[in-house]
């Protein structure tokens, strides 16, 4: 029996009556991370691993009734046993694990293999059926080291405070901004953030999780030298607005998994891009399937058809899910 | 290679002039002028015919990554560029050579050239296993012939001009035919162009042009002309030719012509070659290479310029035979005159060079040399009514000189000034049927498009008819909104190519239309781009073929 189908609400689970993710307000929706597509407003009860409560109240409402498991801590749901486990995604993110009748799924959300210090780290989970997202599902996404992306930034920063100009860093606000901040050599300079960025990154730290210290960009006034040597770090949606006037002369970047990519690269129109991402890459994507040791993978978002066609051709069953996912977090760079 | 690898990755990563010219300058301070040759090359646009074959490229590509035919061709489709597609596929190197650019070029990657298939499956994965990443990237891209980098030569100009502080129009004079295909950058080329000025510096060129002086598009409403302009008897007024720029030069006993693109066509024009025996050596001439046939008389035809399709013949046939060169005769029509007995005419005025170029084409007496005619009308709304005469003449609108102008270097506007005013294009509103995805900075965006017109000959059934492709005219920003569009009502899927339920409307912009037998519609088109997004216009509404084949 699938444990999960997709319904125009969302990927729903009937013998337990939940939905994972969903994109249209239902009553009982288990969430795999706090990223708005995936964690929608509207629903009745949540479900999610306790690492993400913090991040979940403060994006979608202190009022939402939210229940929360640790990881690997097991619920039973009308007959479905169901677990969460770490993703590596962001902070809280989680795969999902239902168990009925000794079958064995895992949705896997968004989710990344190579650990990064700012959340639990991807861990692989024995399953019938898999779930897997499909982001970046080809065979040119191979991710530089995270060693080698963050000495280019902190090289990129530094020549930038050396020749007297300040340094914006385009990053999403939730999770790529804080594993920016984990990785940075912080001693080059002051950091600075957009207002959309400090907020996640008290709860980041109120998680245990070690930043370090931050300043609003907004307290600077327009003319302190000090704005000449630091890094600021913005939302994406940050760009062409008023608000970077502040900064006079500066360089601009731009972190993102899709930054690999030269044409991508100059869409966006900045001056750097550091192929940074919270997602698998394609080697990634590949390993954690196997890990799971199914037999059946389900594809969402992303590059679904060359997956799915790929995994057949390794001898899997895998097939195509239907799902409105991708369209916040590092989606493609607009122009 | 790591050297001009870093550089490359640091033109490519800026947009702005001054980081761009800095990079240049640092890395040429440092580079061994063996190297510095070949970078000023492939800077200044040179580039080298494909050294392999971009079919074994591929298939050696997809052999070393392990990964089916299909998934490379979606890798492909996704980066929109071959080089940097296989560099991103082939498993990572674990060694960075230390060689120079000149090392890897002339010993390892020019050698290549014309090698058998599987002699190169054998030497190239050696080769590509020497290379970290950036470095495999760019020699990909010298090896389909496909490297560009977002540098114009007067960068590169002023870069050297810096270096070597010597006059940055210098330079551009020295680095005249740099790039051309039968010269081999050395080291000695290279110093040649940062050495210090000399005396004899003019009698040593050769067959050397002068870098080309270009003119700047007027696209002012006619009633600005006066203010603008001034009025129109400060100009010299010519018809703008639609053929190849040139530079005829006669030095020595010899004869050259030089293309705009600063490639030596000389071969391509032998019944120019006679020309050497009249000109006096020390003269340079610019001006028009045309496909030229006396029109017959009574044919009512002003001038004898033919199509532009037949003058590409010229250039792009392998062998010249016989009979093209006598169905597509050539003809230079000369418009400005650079260096008269060896002297260099530039910094005179327009009128001084036109007079004497007049006087000289009067002397050779060669139909094979002409004029371009001097146009004259009392104002700029005489010339306006004459201009509408264009497409009848074979023309594409008027060159403007003024009278005063000394002959520049490229698109500056110091020296003097020439625009070019040129006819509107045709324009016709066309429905999106196809798309495809772009390459380069357009990679992974539908971008590409094919339109089509209703054809309504048959009565009761109106069918769209595909007559152009263009992929030139949207902003960053419609460009993202049709791409959305085109995914969201694709019909069906052919490789990189998807149809549409047609629902855009666009104005397309042309130059050119004639009768094809190899287009659907029997039509071809010229230059065509989008004008506009026709967002008021519903499909319903779009232009008929009959109204295209008005335009014939």
């Amino acid at each position: 029996m699938d444990l999960v189908v997709a319904r125009p609400e969302g990927l729903y689970c009937p013998p337990g009556d939940f939905y994972i993710d969903p994109w249209r307000p239902v009553e009982r929706s288990i969430i795999t991370h706090a990223h708005g597509d995936h964690a929608r407003r509207g629903n009745g009860h949540y479900l999610a691993a306790a690492p993400g409560e913090g991040i979940l109240r403060s994006r979608l409402g202190d009022d939402i009734r939210l229940q929360t498991l640790a990881y690997g801590e097991r619920l039973e749901h009308h007959g479905v046993t169901l677990s969460f486990h770490p993703a590596g995604h962001v902070l809280g993110s989680a795969q999902v694990r239902l168990e009925y009748q000794g079958e064995v799924w895992v949705a896997s959300g968004d989710y990344k293999v190579e650990p990064d210090g700012t959340c639990a780290p991807f861990e692989p989970v024995r399953c019938h059926t898999f779930i897997s997202e499909s982001t970046f599902g080809l065979p040119i996404y191979r991710w530089p080291s995270q060693a080698e992306i963050f000495a280019g930034i902190d090289a990129w920063w530094r020549a930038n405070a050396a020749a007297g100009k300040a340094s914006v860093l385009f990053a999403y606000a939730f999770g790529k901004a804080q594993r920016i901040l984990h990785g940075i050599d912080a001693s080059i300079g002051p950091i600075l953030v957009h207002g959309a960025v400090e907020p996640l990154n008290e709860v980041y730290r109120a998680g245990g999780v070690h930043l370090p210290p931050t300043r609003y960009a907004g307290d600077i006034a327009r003319n302190d030298p000090l704005l000449r040597q630091a890094l600021i770090l913005a939302p994406p949606s940050a760009g062409g607005s008023t608000w970077m006037r502040r900064f006079g002369d500066y360089s601009d970047a731009f972190a993102s998994g899709w930054m690999l990519l030269r044409g991508t690269r100059r869409r966006r129109g900045v001056d750097r891009g550091f192929a940074l991402s919270d997602h698998a890459d394609w080697p990634g994507l590949l390993w954690a399937i196997e890990q799971t040791g199914a037999e059946r993978v389900m594809v969402t978002h992303g590059q679904v058809n060359v997956l799915v066609r790929h995994l057949r051709e390794q001898g899997l069953d895998a097939r195509a899910f239907q799902t409105e996912y991708g369209d916040e977090d590092d989606v493609e760079p607009s122009p | 290679m790591k050297a001009f690898a870093e550089l490359y990755a640091r033109l490519d990563a800026t947009t702005s002039s001054n980081a761009k010219l800095q990079a240049m300058q640092e890395y040429f301070a440092e580079a061994p002028p063996a190297d510095a040759a070949w970078a000023v090359y492939f800077l200044a646009g040179g580039r080298p015919r494909q050294l392999v074959p971009t079919r074994v490229l591929r298939e050696l590509a997809t052999r070393l990554s392990g990964l089916s035919d299909w998934l490379f061709e979606e890798s492909y489709q996704a980066v929109g560029d071959l080089a940097e597609t296989i560099a991103l596929l082939l498993p990572e190197s674990q060694h960075a050579s230390e060689q120079g650019l000149a090392w890897w070029l002339e010993e390892q990657l020019l050698p290549l050239r014309g090698l058998p298939p599987a002699e190169l499956a054998e030497r190239l994965p050696p080769l590509w296993a020497q290379l970290d990443r950036p470095s495999l990237m760019v020699s990909l891209k010298l090896l389909t012939g496909a490297f560009r980098v977002g540098v114009s030569k007067l960068l590169v100009t002023r870069a050297l001009a810096g270096l070597a502080q010597i006059d940055a129009k210098r330079v551009a004079q020295r680095l005249v035919g740099y790039t051309d295909l039968s010269h081999r950058p050395t080291a000695q080329s290279y110093l040649a162009l940062i050495a210090a000025e000399s005396e004899d510096e003019h009698a040593q060129r050769g067959g050397q042009p002068y870098p080309f002086f270009l003119a700047h598009p007027l696209q002012q409403p006619l009633e600005q002309f006066d203010a603008q302009l001034g009025p129109a008897s400060d100009w010299l007024v010519e018809w703008k030719w639609d053929g190849i720029r040139a530079q005829l030069v006669k030095r020595d006993g010899r004869l050259w012509l030089w293309s705009r693109g600063e490639e030596l066509i000389t071969e391509r024009f032998p019944e120019l070659h006679e020309l050497a025996e009249a000109l006096p050596d020390g003269s340079v001439l610019d001006g028009e290479l045309v496909a030229w046939k006396e029109p017959a008389t009574g044919s009512g035809a002003v001038f004898g310029i033919q199509p532009f399709a037949l003058l590409q013949q010229r250039i792009g046939r392998k062998t010249l035979s016989k009979k093209l060169l006598e169905e597509v005769p050539a003809a230079l029509l000369a418009y400005d005159l650079l260096e008269w007995r060896g002297e260099d005419w530039r910094s005179r005025p327009q009128d001084e060079r036109r007079a004497r170029l007049e006087l000289l084409v009067a002397e050779v007496g060669d139909a094979r040399l002409q004029l371009s005619p001097q146009l004259t009308g009392r104002d700029w709304r005489d010339l306006a009514r004459q201009r509408e005469a264009s497409r009848e003449l074979g023309v594409e609108g008027m060159m403007l000189k003024r009278r005063d102008s000394l002959y520049g270097v490229g698109r500056t506007r110091d020296l003097g000034l020439w625009w070019k005013w040129k006819i509107d294009p045709f324009s016709v509103d066309a429905v999106l049927i196809y798309a495809q995805r772009g390459h380069g900075r357009r990679a992974s965006l539908y971008s590409d498009y094919t339109f089509a017109v209703w054809d309504d000959s048959t009565p009761g059934e109106r069918v769209l008819v595909p007559f152009a492709k263009a992929y030139s005219g949207l902003t960053d920003d419609e460009m993202r909104k049709v791409d959305a569009i085109i995914r969201k009502t694709t019909v069906e899927k052919f490789g990189p190519v998807r149809s549409v339920t047609p629902t855009l409307v666009f104005e397309l912009g042309f130059e050119g239309i004639a009768l094809s037998k190899r287009h659907k519609s029997g039509v071809a088109v010229r230059f065509p781009r989008m004008l506009r997004w026709r967002t008021d216009k519903r499909v319903e509404d779009a232009d008929t073929l009959a109204t295209l084949q008005g335009l014939l």
